[in-house]
C-alpha cells in the first residue's frame, strides 16, 4: 500500500478510533486486496511504510465482496461498481480476504 | 482535412546501475532500511545487456516483434529468449547503459555530467559506430575527468554518482548551491528524461524518412519538471530536446498530464496540424529513472530478476494529411470531464461513449490501444493484467450497452485487444505503444481503426482527487474520397465561374 495512504490510514484510526473505521478496498486482484488488507490489519508486510509493525486490526472489505454490497443502494452499486464487479475474480478476492480478517481483524 | 500519422520511433535504454541508485523503490528502502536483505539482494537479479536484448517485450517495444506474435508465446516470458534480432529495431533501438550515460552529456549544456576519462574514451569509441550520432553530436561530449576528479564532486559537492557496472565512472553535479529544483538529484531525472526523448526524435527521422528541417512544433508529454525555485515546472523540455536533436525550424511546449500526457499532446498535435497552424508536430517523451525497479521486491520475492530495467522513450510525428496515412478523427474524441466521476466504470464509459456521436457500437473499433503494459512485469507484483483489465472493462460497457452478449466477453478481449508489452514506466506505456503498429496495420488493411486511450492518475499530485482520460480514434486515411468531393466542388465553380462570365459578356454585348 502506498505510503502516503498508509500514513493516513494510522491518523484516521488515531483520530476516530481504530474501531470506528472500516476500511473499504477497490483493488482489482485478489493478491493486491490481500496485501492492503494485511497493510491495515497486521502491518505493512513490505517493512517500507508508516504501518510496519503497526497492527491496527481494521476492519477491512473489498468493495465487491457481499458485506459491502449489501449496504449500498442497488441502483448506486450499478451505476459505480457493476462492470468493475463483472470483470474481477469477486471469488478470488474473497478468498484473499476472508482469512486476513479472520486472523487479524479485532473489531468484528 | 484530418491531420495524419506520418511515423512513430520507439526507444529503451538499459539502465541497471540506475535500478539500484535511482529507482525510488530502491531509495526509499535506503532511507528506511539501510541494511535490508533487498538492497543486498539487488545486484545477484539484474539481467545483462544480451538478455534484455533478447527479451521479447523489448523486441516488441522497437517494432521487431508484431504484439500478434509476442500474443503467441506462452507466459511467463521472463524466462524465454528471443534470437534472430538485434538492438536495433524497425522503430527504433535499445541502447546499453555506457552509451546512454555518453548521451546525457550530449544533451547536457551546463557542464553538469563530468565522466571518468578512461569510461568516456572506450564508450566514445562505441557510439562512433552508432549510425545515427554524427559529427555534431559527437562534437557535444567533453573532455574526460581523473577519477578522483569524479569521486570528489560525489564526496564533497553533492553530485549524483553514476555507476557502470557497479563502478563509480561519472556524475551529475548540482546546478545551483541551494535550489532544490537544480539539485544534483532533479538534474540527473532531467538529463536522463532528456537524453531518452532525443533519442527517440533522433530514430524518428532516421526511420520515417524526414528531414529534421521539416519539423515545426514538438511537445513534450513525460512526467518530469524542469525549472527552477522560482518556477519548478518552468520547462521546456520539448524546445531543448529539438536543439541537440537538430530541429532547427522548430519551437515546443511541454504537455502534462500524467500517463494520459501523450495521448493529451497527441489530440493537441493532430488540432494544431488540422488548424493549419503548423505543418509538422512532433510529441514525444523519454523516460524516468525513478519507475525504474518499482516491483523489484515482488520480482526478487519471487526468484525473478527485476525486469524494470529499462527507460523508455517514443516519438510520433503528426503531419499534414498525406492522402496515405491513417488520419487522427478530432470528432471523435472521448473526454473524462471534472462531472464524470471518478470509478473505473464511470472512466471507461467516459472515453469511449465518444463512439456515440456517430452511432458507432464498441465492436466497429478494431482495437483498443489502452495502457500497455507488459504483463510478464506486472503480474508477479500482484497488479494482474492491466490491459487485460481494460478490455474487461470495455468488453463490460459493451455487454451493458447491448453491442455484445456476456458470453462473447472473452472473444471480445482477444479480438479488440492485445497483449501488453511496454515497460512500466508511467506515460511510456499509455495508449502510445500501439501507434507505430497501428499506422502500419492500418495500412496493411489488417484494421480499419483503432482507439488510443490514455489514463491518469491526478490525485498522485495532491491537487485533485480527479482522475483523468481522453481518447481519439485514428482511422484509414480518406483522401480518395475526400479528393473525389474536391474535384466536384471544382467543378461546381467552374460552372459558376462559366455562368458569371457568360452573364458579364452579355452585358458587355448590350
Amino acid at each position: 500500500m502506498d505510503l502516503e495512504n498508509q500514513k493516513r490510514v494510522k491518523e484516521f484510526a488515531e483520530k476516530y478510533g481504530a474501531e470506528n473505521i472500516v476500511v473499504v478496498l477497490g483493488a482489482a486482484e485478489g493478491e493486491a486486496a490481500g496485501l492492503a488488507a494485511e497493510t491495515v490489519t497486521n502491518g505493512d508486510p513490505t517493512f517500507a511504510g508508516p504501518l510496519t509493525g503497526v497492527q491496527l486490526g481494521l476492519s477491512v472489505f473489498h468493495v465487491c465482496e457481499p458485506e459491502i454490497k449489501n449496504e449500498v443502494d442497488e441502483s448506486v452499486y450499478d451505476e459505480q461498481i457493476s462492470m468493475m464487479e463483472m470483470v474481477l475474480d469477486v471469488d478470488d478476492i474473497i478468498s484473499e480476504m476472508t482469512p486476513i480478517r479472520e486472523d487479524f481483524c479485532k473489531y468484528l | 482535412m484530418n491531420s495524419v500519422i506520418r511515423g512513430a520511433s520507439y526507444i529503451l535504454a538499459f539502465a541497471p546501475d540506475m535500478v539500484i541508485h535511482n529507482g525510488t523503490t530502491q531509495t526509499t528502502e535506503r532511507t528506511v532500511n539501510p541494511n535490508s536483505e533487498y538492497l543486498k539482494q539487488i545486484k545477484d537479479h539484474l539481467r545483462t545487456f544480451e538478455q534484455v536484448v533478447k527479451y521479447l517485450p523489448n523486441q516488441t517495444y522497437i517494432g521487431n516483434i508484431h504484439p500478434d506474435e509476442l500474443a503467441k508465446y506462452e507466459q511467463p516470458w521472463n524466462d524465454k529468449e528471443v534470437e534472430g534480432f538485434g538492438r536495433f529495431g524497425k522503430y527504433g533501438e535499445i541502447m546499453p547503459q555506457d552509451e546512454f550515460i555518453v548521451l546525457m552529456q550530449m544533451c547536457d549544456v551546463f557542464d553538469l555530467v563530468k565522466l571518468e576519462k578512461n569510461f568516456l574514451e572506450s564508450t566514445k569509441e562505441k557510439l562512433s559506430q552508432h549510425p545515427l550520432f554524427d559529427e555534431s553530436l559527437m562534437n557535444r561530449i567533453s573532455e574526460g575527468e581523473e577519477a578522483q576528479v569524479v569521486k570528489k564532486y560525489v564526496d564533497e559537492e553533492h553530485a549524483e554518482p553514476l555507476y557502470n557496472n557497479g563502478e563509480l565512472i561519472g556524475c551529475v553535479k548540482r546546478a545551483h548551491d541551494i535550489d532544490i529544483n537544480l539539485s544534483a538529484h532533479v538534474m540527473l531525472e532531467n538529463l536522463v528524461s532528456k537524453a531518452s526523448n532525443v533519442l527517440a526524435l533522433l530514430n524518428l527521422i532516421a526511420k520515417n524518412n524526414v528531414n529534421k528541417e521539416e519539423i515545426d512544433y514538438i511537445i513534450d508529454c513525460c512526467e518530469e519538471a524542469c525549472g527552477d525555485m522560482n518556477q519548478r515546472g518552468g520547462g521546456n523540455f520539448a524546445k531543448a530536446c529539438a536543439e541537440v536533436a537538430g530541429f532547427v525550424n522548430a519551437t515546443g511546449s511541454d504537455t502534462r498530464g500524467f500517463c494520459a500526457g501523450p495521448t493529451h499532446a497527441l489530440i493537441e498535435a493532430a488540432a494544431l496540424v488540422k488548424a493549419g497552424v503548423y505543418k509538422n508536430v512532433v510529441v514525444s517523451a523519454g523516460g524516468c529513472t525513478a519507475k525504474l525497479g518499482m516491483n523489484g521486491k515482488d520480482h526478487i520475492k519471487k526468484g525473478l530478476p527485476i525486469l524494470e530495467d529499462v527507460l523508455g522513450g517514443f516519438a510520433v510525428l503528426v503531419s499534414e494529411n498525406d492522402g496515405i496515412s491513417p488520419e487522427i478523427n478530432l470528432d471523435l474524441i472521448g473526454r473524462h470531464t471534472v462531472g464524470t466521476g471518478s470509478s473505473p466504470q464511470a472512466v471507461i464509459t467516459s472515453l469511449v461513449s465518444s463512439l456515440d456521436k456517430v452511432g458507432m457500437k464498441i465492436t466497429d473499433v478494431d482495437k483498443y490501444s489502452v495502457e500497455m503494459q507488459n504483463p510478464d512485469v506486472t503480474k508477479p507484483a500482484g497488479a494482474g493484467d492491466v490491459p487485460l483489465a481494460n478490455y474487461k472493462m470495455i468488453g463490460a460497457l459493451a455487454v451493458k450497452r447491448g453491442d455484445i452478449e456476456k458470453k462473447d466477453l472473452q472473444e471480445f478481449t482477444e479480438k479488440h485487444g492485445m497483449i501488453g508489452w511496454a515497460p512500466t514506466q508511467g506515460h511510456i506505456p499509455s495508449g502510445v505503444p500501439y501507434i507505430g503498429f497501428c499506422r502500419q496495420d492500418i495500412l496493411d488493411g489488417k484494421i480499419k481503426n483503432a482507439m488510443i486511450v490514455g489514463k491518469g492518475s491526478l490525485f498522485l499530485g495532491r491537487m485533485t482527487n480527479l482522475f483523468d482520460g481522453v481518447s481519439f480514434i485514428v482511422e484509414a486515411n480518406k483522401g480518395k474520397e475526400e479528393e473525389k468531393s474536391a474535384v466536384s466542388e471544382d467543378k461546381v465553380k467552374e460552372l459558376i465561374a462559366q455562368a458569371l462570365k457568360n452573364f458579364a459578356s452579355n452585358l458587355l454585348a448590350e
